[in-house]
């Protein structure tokens, strides 16, 4: 993995949230760094991980990644171009590469929408596929891509269990046809028997679509499943960041050894 | 289940609990038989809508307000709770019986002080006056490692983090030292280190206090760390039971095989594909026929659609039971070949 190019590279990135106090005349009382200066690549055609616990920042780095969220100082580069601050129709083009799987598949879908408009609504967005008889062709190729029955372009999110809603968010990401997918928590709202069928799912489509894959979980043996490199954060900065064996194998910082540690059932395991 | 002649602390006897509603009757608990020993732990696994929570709910009476309609007996110390009144039964819950909920951020009032509500629940079944509720509070906050305990005893919940609420709602259901703690998913809403810190609590209350623990979960690592014995619950029902060691080494029934087996795991090798159990769990109002697995079930034959299994306990070791109609021998080789 090592030989391969990177596909994104973060700089020195930092977001900090400013905290006021006041509500007539606000005035600045502090700043939370939930990003305080990572960097990191990701290579073409990996899967990588993020791990780290609650506030430690690793939502809020998908979401720089993404060019979600306007980042306080750093860089974000992609395919060697420098997106940081991109506007308008430029941000628009990139934002067709990029795309991201969220954590709760009952809030992340408009309840008020169909599958099928779900689905299509990237190609609205980005003027494809005009005619409406192709558009649909196409959304039921996604569905049926992400194991949902195409039959079931016009019913409603509610009418979906949690796994098949997150198979939905996996068919919308996937339409435009992105480099880099960022799944954020992607199965830790699911059912253990679902979480599997949904791991599969995303390993399939980055195999058959040679996508990259950034995973972000708090979920230590989830990462290990999927991730081929793994970066351990805490408090806003990367600890550690390694090849999956080694990592796993071998832990260098105090940090990753106590998440490691803390996961139930390793004492048993241990003993 | 009590390893030595004396009864157990709490018998649970085909206990059944269905809610109706206006799609029909749901029942979410359909039979199910366990017991506990003083001091010993019981982890009931299950995915949601298994019954599990409501069965742990109901034990303390906690359904009712809900219009379940509830059958079978819950025997705690020989008195079966499901005929006490309300009045009576409120004198065990939080005293005898004590339970811990899942989400700490919605368990505590947030317009009260965290150790005004401590003190509530002592003074609800002791005489004592404010002061030594007071004193005994900032006794327990300590117990649950709250660092500086006489001053976080007036923080509000919102001054709490995460795990500092669940460990005042710990807190608070040891107040009167139960014999029973039902901890329902305890550390599901926790990050990884804090939940390791709550359950190495748990377990030294149990060591100190001599309590007996059910734990309600999803999360085979948590039952596979605490338990002693391990229910595992499928649309309503328990499908297998038995020590930890032997579930997690020799489990028969092919529900507990297909948790244990699409579960990533920390050590051993990667594998390319995880195993999904196939299919999603099953409306309890309207249960699949006979064995409620057999729709998932990638071993089921057309006869069990139709026969209903019993959860019988096995020849060669009478404390694990399965209810699963396929042969001992088969079931045997079935998940020898597999790991």
């Amino acid at each position: 993995m090592s030989s391969a190019e990177p596909l994104m590279e973060v700089r020195d990135l930092q977001k900090h949230f400013s905290l006021t106090r006041g509500v007539v005349r606000a005035r600045k009382a502090g700043a939370v760094k939930a990003v305080d200066g990572v960097s990191f690549e990701v290579l073409k055609g990996e899967t990588l991980g993020i791990v780290g616990e609650t506030g430690c920042g690793k939502s809020t780095t998908a979401r720089l990644m993404m060019r979600l969220l306007e980042p306080t100082a750093g860089t974000v580069r992609f395919e060697g171009e420098d997106i940081t601050h991109l506007k308008g129709g430029k941000l628009k083009t990139v934002r067709r590469e990029l795309q991201m799987v969220f954590q709760d598949p009952y809030s992340s879908l408009n309840p008020r929408k169909t599958v099928g408009s779900i689905v299509g609504e990237p190609f609205a967005i980005h003027g494809l596929y005009g005619d409406r008889g192709e558009r649909r062709g196409k959304v039921k190729e996604l569905m049926d891509t992400v194991g949902l029955n195409p039959e079931h372009y016009n019913r409603y999110p509610h009418e979906f269990s949690g796994g098949q809603r997150q198979r939905i968010g996996v068919a919308r990401a996937l339409a435009l046809g992105p480099k880099l997918l960022i799944a954020d928590e992607p199965v830790s709202a699911l059912d253990v028997s679902i979480q599997a069928q949904v791991l599969n799912l995303l390993r399939e489509c980055q195999r058959e679509m040679g996508l990259t894959l950034v995973l972000i979980s708090h979920d230590l043996s989830v990462v290990r499943h999927m991730c081929d490199r793994v970066a351990v954060m805490y408090e806003g900065k990367i600890v550690e960041l390694a090849e999956n064996e080694a990592l796993y194998g071998e832990p260098k910082h105090p940090y990753t050894k106590k998440l490691l540690a803390a996961v139930p059932g390793s004492r048993r395991r241990a003993a | 289940m009590s390893t030595h002649g004396d009864p157990p602390l709490l018998r649970v006897e085909d206990l059944r609990v269905e809610f109706p509603t206006e799609d029909g009757v749901v029942k979410a608990v359909d039979g199910i038989t366990y017991e506990v020993g003083r001091g010993r732990t019981l982890g009931v696994v299950g995915e949601s809508g298994s019954g599990k929570s409501v069965a742990a709910m109901t034990v303390l009476g906690l359904t009712r307000a809900q219009g379940a309609k509830i059958s079978g007996r819950v025997i705690f110390e020989g008195v079966d709770l499901l005929k006490l009144d309300e009045v009576a039964l409120r004198q065990i819950r939080g005293n005898e019986i004590a339970m811990v909920f899942q989400d700490p951020s919605t368990a505590l009032h947030p317009l009260y002080k965290v150790g005004a509500q401590i003190v509530e629940a002592v003074r609800a079944h002791q005489d004592v006056t404010k002061a030594q509720a007071r004193a005994r509070t900032i006794e327990l906050l300590g117990l649950v490692g709250i660092p500086d305990p006489d001053r976080r005893v007036d923080d509000y919940p919102h001054e709490f983090s995460g795990g500092m609420k669940q460990r005042a709602m710990i807190a608070m259901a040891l107040a009167n030292e139960p014999k029973l703690l039902i901890a329902d998913e305890p550390t599901t809403a926790l990050d990884v280190t804090v939940q390791a810190q709550i359950l190495a609590l748990l377990e030294r209350l149990r060591g100190e206090l001599g309590m007996a623990i059910v734990i309600v979960t999803h999360d085979m690592g948590v039952v596979a760390e605490m338990a002693d014995e391990i229910a595992v619950m499928y649309a309503g029902r328990i499908v297998e039971m038995a020590a930890t060691e032997r579930l997690l080494s020799r489990p028969e029934h092919p529900y507990t095989w297909g948790l244990l087996r699409s579960i990533p795991k920390l050590d051993g090798p990667r594998a390319e594909r995880l195993e999904p159990i196939k299919g999603s769990p099953p409306s309890l109002i309207d249960p699949p026929s006979g064995c409620h697995f057999h729709p998932r079930c990638e071993y089921a034959r057309p006869e069990h659609a139709r026969i209903d299994p019993e959860l019988r306990p096995l020849p060669d070791d009478p404390s694990h039971s399965v209810a699963c109609l396929l042969e001992p021998k088969e079931r045997r080789k079935l998940w020898g070949e597999s790991t």
